[in-house]
């Protein structure tokens, strides 16, 4: 277990315990200001690459006509005349405020059965001598190895009459084997007397679960939530397809025709007396896809680093 | 406990298990109506395609393998350049911070990766607009066949390079600090200790990756080329999964683009199986142990 503990003290502090201070160690030589200059250059850079398309997204969504254009009906660095009026057309009724529901609902749906069902596969495969242990051990490392292909997966979908219903986006991915293997070797490196002495004063294999490893093993359930909550809400390719009505569309369909194939928004598609410039509707919805994700990431980042190499150190 | 655990391992029976013994209709003239119990078996035909010179066939697998080539060379070794020059740096939070805003695009979805390049490199992208405001000729950059691949091999460096460089980061940090103490002391540059020491101590992670990277070298980014197919058009910028999706989904041709699907995924073992008989002739550990 050593490698693992490792990789959880390496966690947020990705450096070794010399350098944790931050401070030169006395043997390393002084920065040459030409390597530090060209190092700092070379990062300001790849942060700018990263930010600046966020910043102008923004920006632009909260821009009035003038300052669009002003900047030729393209993207805004520094919006002059600030309104919301793009995200309230967009947010009050019509196609985009029915996909975010649509979309909440599949990803709060969908992460709760899928830590469940996750939790539950993998409760089962850390015990010790499980009825069937090893066949479903292997049933799930199988599964990571070998993913049957696009068109097999479409036909049982189709074959189950899934098409065109929101199951379609949550029960083929309900469970995914790499993050039952994350949580059982989590579950495996609870105390184990904690299960014994709680079977022996009669705890049923369903009260240990609930009352002693699930408090126990929060920290991994969030991260694995996490992960499954941003994979629902990014859903792209299932939806495109298995869902066929419109009026079903989650957020990852509507973004596709109406911002990358930037099909003209109108008055059927949102509300509001005055149609915003179509550049800020279409910003606004890209913000309100990318917010949840911008939202749950200083969570997602305090954990992942460690669920990533639990899964390299055990996987 | 049996019963806790029984809805996960259903789904993994159902929506795994069922479609890898469905990929059978490779071997079938399959007709939706009849099934795949009552559909005609046809043997090998549906693979004609591996030997007759289907062109539309050859241009998938001619684009998917440039791709694959481009991709392993360039986006492949830029985490390792981004981690060792995040760890070259002293300060911890600056670090830490730096860590935080390259990781951020890996959890975007590819609609939203592609919408951002449109609105940054597109006809009406910020780069343009800013040309034109500065009386400078127009970059078409979007919806350019010659240019999708490297558009492609951009926008998976902007997504994941970040991310990749986590795995690197930890292999660093279990580096012994003393082997560099003892080679300044002794009076190794720098760059002699990064070639010396650190790449040495990569090289077994790096090979491991490499591998992995070949399982899956005939995927090439599905949804992000699905989403970009339209302005670029099939010549430029069909791949095996497109091709898969265009004739199958799209064209009703399940027993052939379910042939070429069955193909990618065994070339995908083979190539991961042989690359560790490689790794292991030259005395690497590779993904498993002889």
């Amino acid at each position: 277990m050593t490698t693992l503990e490792q990789s959880t003290v390496a966690k947020d502090r990705v450096s070794a315990p010399a350098r944790a201070s931050g401070k030169r160690p006395p043997w390393m030589e002084k920065p040459n200001p030409v390597t530090q200059a060209v190092k700092f250059l070379a990062l300001v850079i790849c942060v700018a690459l990263v930010v600046i398309p966020f910043w102008s997204v923004i920006a632009t969504s909260i821009a009035d006509q003038t300052t669009i254009n002003a900047a030729g009906g393209g993207m805004v660095m520094w919006p002059k005349g600030v309104t919301f009026s793009s995200y309230a057309a967009v947010l009050s009724g019509g196609v985009v405020t029915r996909a975010v529901v649509i979309s909440v609902g599949i990803t709060v749906v969908g992460t709760l059965l899928s830590l469940a069902a996750t939790a539950g596969l993998a409760y089962w495969l850390s015990r010790p001598n499980a009825l069937l242990g090893k066949p479903v051990l292997m049933l799930v490392l199988g599964a990571v190895l070998f993913s049957p292909g696009l068109i097999p997966t479409y036909l049982v979908v189709k074959q189950f009459n899934l098409l065109d219903s929101w199951w379609s986006l949550i029960l083929p991915v309900l469970v995914n084997a790499f993050n039952v293997i994350v949580m059982r070797a989590f579950f495996q490196e609870l105390p184990q007397e904690l299960f014994e002495s709680a079977a022996i004063d009669g705890a049923s294999s369903a009260t240990i679960l609930f009352r002693i490893v699930l408090p126990l093993s929060k920290a991994v359930m969030a991260v694995i939530g996490l992960f499954y909550a941003v994979a629902y809400w990014n859903a792209f390719f299932n939806a495109m397809l298995y869902i066929q009505s419109t009026d079903k569309w989650p957020m990852a369909l509507v973004l596709r025709t109406y911002v990358v194939n930037q099909t003209t928004i109108g008055g059927d598609q949102v509300s509001a007396e005055v149609l915003p410039p179509q550049l800020s509707l279409q910003m606004a919805i890209l913000v309100i896809a990318i917010v949840p994700i911008l939202v749950v990431y200083p969570f997602l980042q305090r954990h992942f680093a460690k669920g990533v190499m639990i899964g390299a150190v055990k996987g | 406990m049996l019963l806790l655990g029984i809805p996960g391992a259903l789904a993994l029976i159902l929506f795994h298990y069922l479609p890898l013994l469905g990929n059978v209709i490779a071997f079938q003239d399959y007709q939706p109506y009849l099934g795949f119990t009552e559909s005609e078996w046809v043997g090998f035909s549906n693979f004609a395609f591996l030997w007759n010179g289907n062109p539309e066939f050859l241009n998938a697998l001619w684009n998917t393998l440039i791709l694959t080539v481009i991709q392993t060379v360039l986006v492949f070794p830029v985490p390792l350049v981004l981690a060792l020059l995040l760890n070259s740096l002293a300060g911890e939070r600056l670090k830490r911070l730096l860590q935080s805003v390259f990781y951020l695009p890996h959890f975007l979805s590819w609609v939203i990766v592609v919408a951002l390049f449109q609105q940054m490199l597109g006809n009406a992208g910020m780069l343009n607009t800013f040309l034109v405001q500065h009386d400078l000729p127009v970059l078409h950059i979007i919806g350019v066949p010659d240019l999708f691949k490297a558009l492609v091999t951009s926008q998976a460096i902007w997504k994941d390079a970040g991310w990749g460089t986590i795995i690197f980061l930890a292999a660093i940090s279990r580096i012994d600090q003393e082997q560099y103490e003892a080679a300044a002391v002794d009076g190794a540059t720098a760059w002699q200790r990064l070639i010396n020491i650190t790449l040495p101590s990569l090289k077994g992670l790096f090979i491991l990756l490499l591998i992995l990277r070949l399982g899956s070298s005939l995927s090439v980014g599905f949804e992000q080329i699905i989403l970009q197919q339209g302005p670029v058009g099939i010549q430029a910028s069909e791949v095996l999964d497109t091709w898969v999706y265009n004739n199958g989904i799209i064209g009703g041709n399940w027993g052939i683009s379910g042939a070429v699907g069955l193909f990618k995924g065994v070339v995908g073992v083979l190539l991961v199986v042989g690359a560790n008989k490689l790794a292991h002739a030259f005395g690497e550990r590779g993904v498993y142990e002889k």
